[in-house]
């Protein structure tokens, strides 16, 4: 439903108040690719290209954190995890809600100016929750992947749909639940559905018609190079979808995008081989979507370990790196340019890997495979990591991950494919032998892959992590408080009860001057400031 | 008018039976699968995958899940309940709605028709009788035992520990063995987010406040930066946990082990005899 804008009573106060604010200037793709120089805005989903998730915002400091207070909350009233980072353009803050409800609110106060709520069929394959996590911005457009795996574009001004394509077939487990990537002129999004045995894809499409300019296929078809790593027809149901946010290195044209398990999960039987692109960094060009390099993280994973999490772009001296803490419990760097991996260090709890290949890639021993008894492995299922945002200072030098340290039983068992029907071919069980889970920030230094300090919570947390030029880290817990951190000791120096589990990303802004840090917890956006 | 019904009377008797099937209907949708053993073995990996996360791996109860091979179950026990409650969860409790835990993907209805298919291959009858002494039982939970010190049946007896109404409807005899036995064994068991409601499940915790008064009991709840616990004479204390000398908290339950030595075979049997003739609270 899109809310016409005449329904609201506070239309004469909205429109003064926007006599009031500047003049929302487009969001060019210029903007985007120099968003650091304006961080009063926040203009994609990990803040800026190359994924960093930090903010030159230093009102909120080491010395005035103590003092942050709730500036407003927004009340969603939608039940579900909200995992939205919004986006702040100009004073307007745009986000989304459980169930691809998108919303337009003044970034100062709070207050809706519109509201588009995706009217969704009863039969969507969501695999984990009704979820979006954000939406991209251009010119005068956000643009919104849907659960019936839809890409959409809206007015910002007015949440009307300009235009709505269908991207695949949402009765055989496709569905888009990540934030989608601008560049140049072209909405890049990447498919959810590897519990369903589909075959990933990366999208772009034009962002003014909507017509897809190109598609690549995470899982080669017959003839292209990486066919042969699947065992006869099992690329047709091999999974590898890039349901998280990619990256990019507007110097040299690269696109990276990082992809999932292939399926099903937790039964390699049937799928011999190394099973590309599954679990694979990929670079690309974003005008062609032809492949770079690639490189994949674990091969014949049998522990669904996507590597979907968000990678880095870090450069040190004349080094391009790009670095990635990976659901398996290695934090990788790589040279960007050459896709050459340059170190894999443990910083989370291991127990798949025994040794290296020749490239130094960590490999699975033989026994960690899952059996039909079943078998504990570390990490567990849900990862070292997950799709939860790291965050890259360039102050520190410090690479945050959100990292728990857990043990899972995993078995398997036979499972025919069935179109749009859960292909998992195993289970997972907490395992009895394991300590009780452990959640830390982890504060890493990317050099080394040492761990520089870590804060314990109470137990693991789905929050990401922002940093900030204020020399802070911000990060959520499952027990509903938001916490700020000195990033370069993990001390805590305020926290805030918000109410709701975080399975959120934080992100900052300002508006007036004024800096505002926000967060998504339980069913509500929290915006913070100083008094 | 004997020589013919009036089509008033027809339509009603019509609508009645009508109504009385499509109620029998509502009240008591058949499993299409009941008795097959290939759709029992397909719900054996759906059960896996969707359930054994908290029920356990061959439905004997996970720790925070109840057995589910007890053939008196709590809230369900026809085919239909038992369909009804996996669609639609049991509010107030952990068990979720059919897709909305989050973690995995929906089951359709067969796919759930198959896991009752399968629940009904493996639930064990109780013996017709338990085997001690319920009356006994009793005497020992309120007196020589000291069970009542801390848990409570049907509103008598203490708060420190889990409620024991009704608990042998949600937990194997030998569950119940292992946790009179053994006390600290399941507390050492992973927690996952489905559970959060149940995070730190009778850790037992020993607090010293900066004042040097040490309080003993168990967590009611704890995140980061606070601490709420029941003490073992059942004060509640709220903490800032930074405002505290020291904070202890271990995986050993408060509960001692109840070995043989302590409590024997025959009283063990008559505890249990009586448990299992408490109602659900």
């Amino acid at each position: 439903m899109n809310m016409p804008r005449s329904s609201w009573p506070g239309i004469t106060l909205l429109a003064i108040s926007c006599f009031t604010c500047p003049a929302s200037a487009q969001v060019t793709f210029e903007r985007l690719r120099e968003s650091l120089k304006e961080p009063q805005n926040w203009l994609m989903y990990s803040g800026d290209y190359a994924g960093r998730r930090y903010s030159l915002l230093d009102q909120v400091n080491q010395h005035t954190a103590k003092t942050l207070i709730a500036k407003w909350v927004y009340q969603t009233a939608a039940t579900g995890k909200f995992e939205t980072t919004p986006l702040v353009v100009d004073g307007v803050l745009y986000a989304t809600g459980p169930d691809d409800r998108a919303f337009a609110l003044d970034a100062r106060t709070g207050r809706p100016l519109w509201m588009y709520q995706r009217q969704l069929p009863s039969d969507i394959r969501p695999c984990c929750g009704r979820v979006n996590r954000g939406l991209a911005t251009l010119g005068d457009k956000v643009f919104l992947g849907t659960l019936d795996a839809h890409v959409m574009a809206l007015d910002s001004k007015t949440g009307n749909i300009i235009w709505d394509v269908a991207a695949a077939d949402y009765t055989k487990g496709y569905s888009f639940t990540l934030a989608p990537l601008v560049i140049k002129d072209l909405v890049i999004l990447g498919v959810s559905g590897g519990e369903y045995g589909v075959r990933g894809f990366l999208d772009a499409y034009d962002s003014n018609t909507g017509k897809r300019k190109w598609r690549l296929y995470t899982v080669p078809g017959p003839g292209e190079t990486g066919h042969e790593t699947w065992e006869g027809d099992s690329w047709r149901t091999g999974g590898a979808p890039a349901w998280m946010t990619g990256v990019y290195d507007a110097r040299t044209n690269q696109l990276f995008w990082p992809t999932g398990n292939p399926a099903p999960s937790n039964r390699g039987r049937g799928r011999a081989g190394d099973n590309l692109y599954s679990n694979t960094l990929l670079a690309l060009n974003p005008d062609s979507g032809k492949l770079g390099w690639h490189f994949q993280f674990t091969k014949h994973d049998e522990h669904d370990w996507d590597a979907t999490q968000v990678p880095i772009l870090v450069d040190s001296g004349d080094k391009h790196l790009i670095a990635q803490a990976n659901r398996n419990g290695f934090f990788y760097v790589l040279d960007r340019t050459s896709g050459k991996l340059l170190s894999a260090t443990a910083y989370g709890r291991i127990s798949w890997t025994g040794g290296r290949d020749r490239e130094g890639r960590p490999i699975a021993k033989p026994e960690a495979s899952p059996t039909a008894k079943g078998h504990t492995v570390c990490p567990g299922a849900l990862g070292a990591t997950n799709w939860m945002s790291p965050s890259f200072d360039p102050q520190t030098g410090l690479f945050y991950v959100s990292a728990r340290d857990q043990c899972d039983i995993f078995s398997t068992a036979p499972q025919p494919y069935e179109a749009g029907h859960a292909y998992y071919g195993s289970a997972y069980f907490p395992s009895e032998e394991a300590e009780p889970y452990v959640g830390a920030l982890r504060a890493l230094d990317p050099s080394s892959g040492q761990l520089k300090w870590e804060f314990r919570h109470a137990s693991p947390t789905w929050s990401g992590v922002l940093s900030t030029a204020g020399g802070l880290v911000f990060t959520g817990d499952a027990e509903g408080n938001f916490i700020a951190l000195d990033a370069n000791s993990g001390k805590p120096l305020w926290h805030f009860q918000t109410g709701g589990a975080v399975y959120a990303s934080p992100m900052a802004f300002a508006v007036d001057g004024k800096e505002y840090i926000s967060i998504a917890a339980g069913s509500s956006l929290y915006a913070f400031g100083l008094p | 008018m004997p020589s013919h019904q009036s089509p008033g009377l027809a339509v009603l008797i019509l609508t009645v039976t009508l109504a009385v099937a499509m109620l029998a209907f509502a009240a008591d949708p058949r499993n299409p699968f009941a008795g097959k053993q290939r759709a029992a073995k397909a719900g054996e990996y759906e059960f896996r995958i969707n359930c054994a996360l908290c029920h356990g791996l061959g439905a004997r109860g996970g720790g925070r899940g109840p057995d589910l091979t007890t053939a008196r179950k709590r809230h369900a026990n026809t085919d239909a309940e038992m369909f009804q409650i996996i669609s639609n969860g049991i509010p107030g409790t952990a068990m979720p709605a059919n897709g909305t835990n989050g973690q995995g993907v929906g089951m359709t209805d067969d796919e759930i028709w198959q896991i009752i298919t399968y629940l009904r291959t493996i639930e064990v009858k109780r013996s017709a009788k338990a085997m001690g002494n319920a009356a006994h039982g009793r005497q020992l939970f309120y007196g020589d035992s000291n069970c009542s010190t801390c848990h409570m049946v049907n509103g008598k007896g203490g708060r420190i520990g889990p409620d024991l109404s009704g608990i042998a409807a949600r937990r194997r005899r030998d569950a119940l063995i292992e946790s009179i036995r053994k006390p600290s064994a399941r507390l050492a068991w992973g927690l996952t987010e489905p559970t959060k409601e149940f995070p730190q499940e009778y850790q037992t915790v020993t607090v010293v406040t900066s004042d040097g008064h040490q309080f003993k009991g168990v967590t009611l709840n704890e995140d980061s930066f606070s601490l709420q616990m029941i003490d073992t004479s059942e004060q509640i204390h709220l903490f800032e946990k930074d405002q505290l000398q020291s904070l202890k908290i271990s995986r050993e339950s408060l509960m001692p082990a109840y070995n043989p030595d302590i409590l024997s075979e025959h009283d063990l049997n008559d505890i249990l005899a009586y448990l299992e003739n408490t109602a659900a609270p």
